[in-house]
């Protein structure tokens, strides 16, 4: 029961620290891609390619980490170490 | 669902969809002698099909007014050409450049837009297909989401760079810049040999760091992604002529819808990011520091 308990706590650290930090960066730079847009509307397109790639880039790590999070929290796979705990 | 006896419980059903056909078990974490058969099917195929489209258009091209057809492939190829540009500065190696990045990006669109099948349509043909032949009845339809094959992309990729390299640099160019960048070298001999082993730990660990990131991002979206595909599939599974059960099919529904359009910017983003950090990888072999 306690492994279950962790588990599930864990996998709310993981999905939810990992959501705060790629909130901020895509907030940060949007923020920064909307303010240099207002400054040179001309450089919209060109910067609008490089913010997506960033989002990608700012995406990647939140989203394997809320993959791991969601296997652990479905096909947990601690559990099967328990079964093989010498009694 | 587990009174029924038969129907798989929910972490059953979810290990049973990530588990790939394979000539034999893996029981290391590294083990090269097995073969993720589905994976490489798909890929395979898959790269085919990409191959076949694009070669299609290039066959049936007017210089006159373009259908849609051939339209679309046109915006597309103009845009990886116009990214190619921006960062490969070299028109010669753009001659081989930018057909790979196209490549890369049509093939990795294609086997992400595999996630946007129904999650359970092949594995569900596969389960009476499958034993039928002989062959377990075990189906992962998504070969990005199989580390593998995004590790096997990135690696190539490492390839090109390092062939690139010495293309462009020659042997002892590439080997100074391996001992004198990113720190510089000194005239003392002393110091210079310091500088010249941190220089050449700092470039080995940018080389395995960009390698790994570059595969790893790939796969993990796509497997996050498949895994809440499942996760939207289960909530349908748990339908019951009850109102709870007809709110999680109905959940299922708006999930499920949600996710996939969701999933359609990831699958795109991804495939770019991909073709971009490949060409920003062969564009900084190019750079000499």
């Amino acid at each position: 029961m306690e492994v279950i308990s962790f588990v599930a706590l864990a996998a709310g650290l993981i999905i939810g620290l990992g959501a705060l930090g790629a909130c901020i960066g895509i907030g940060v730079m949007g923020s920064k891609y909307l303010e240099a847009a207002a400054r040179q509307p001309e450089l919209m397109g060109e910067l609008q390619t490089k913010m997506f790639l960033l989002a990608g880039l700012i995406d990647a790590a939140f989203i394997i980490g809320t993959g791991i999070a969601l296997w652990f929290a479905t096909a947990n796979p601690f559990i099967a170490q328990i079964a093989n705990l010498p009694k | 669902m587990a009174a029924e006896g038969q129907a798989p419980s929910a972490g059953e059903y979810i290990v049973h969809h990530l588990q790939h056909l394979q000539n034999h078990k893996q029981t290391a974490v590294v083990d090269f002698s097995v073969v993720n058969l589905d994976s490489m099917f798909w890929a395979i195929t898959i790269g085919v099909i990409g191959c076949w489209l694009l070669w299609r258009a290039a066959r049936s091209a007017t210089s006159g007014v373009p259908g849609r057809f051939q339209a679309a492939v046109e915006i597309l190829v103009e845009i990886v050409d116009t990214q190619a540009k921006g960062i490969v500065h070299n028109a010669a190696s753009r001659k081989l450049v930018a057909p790979l990045a196209l490549t890369v990006f049509v093939w990795i669109f294609l086997m992400n837009a595999m996630d946007l099948l129904p999650v359970d349509l092949l594995p569900a043909i596969w389960h009476v297909a499958g034993p039928a032949i002989g062959a377990k009845d075990y189906m992962r339809v998504v070969p990005t989401a199989d580390l593998s094959v995004t590790m096997g992309l990135s690696l190539s990729v490492l390839l090109v760079c390092l062939a690139y390299n010495v293309k462009i640099k020659g042997v002892g160019g590439w080997a100074h810049e391996l001992v004198s960048a990113p720190f510089g070298t000194s005239k003392n001999p002393i110091a210079a040999l310091i500088l010249g082993v941190v220089n050449l730990a700092m470039q080995l660990i940018e080389f395995v760091a960009k390698t790994v990131s570059h595969g790893m991002r790939l796969f993990g979206n796509m497997y996050a992604g498949e895994l809440i595909f499942m996760l939207i599939a289960l909530l349908g599974g748990a339908f019951t002529l009850s109102a709870s059960g007809f709110a999680l099919a109905l959940l299922h529904v708006v999930a499920g819808s949600a996710w996939a359009i969701f999933h359609i910017l990831i699958i795109t983003l991804q495939a770019f990011v991909f073709m971009m950090l490949t060409l920003v990888y062969i564009g900084q072999a190019h750079d000499s520091h």
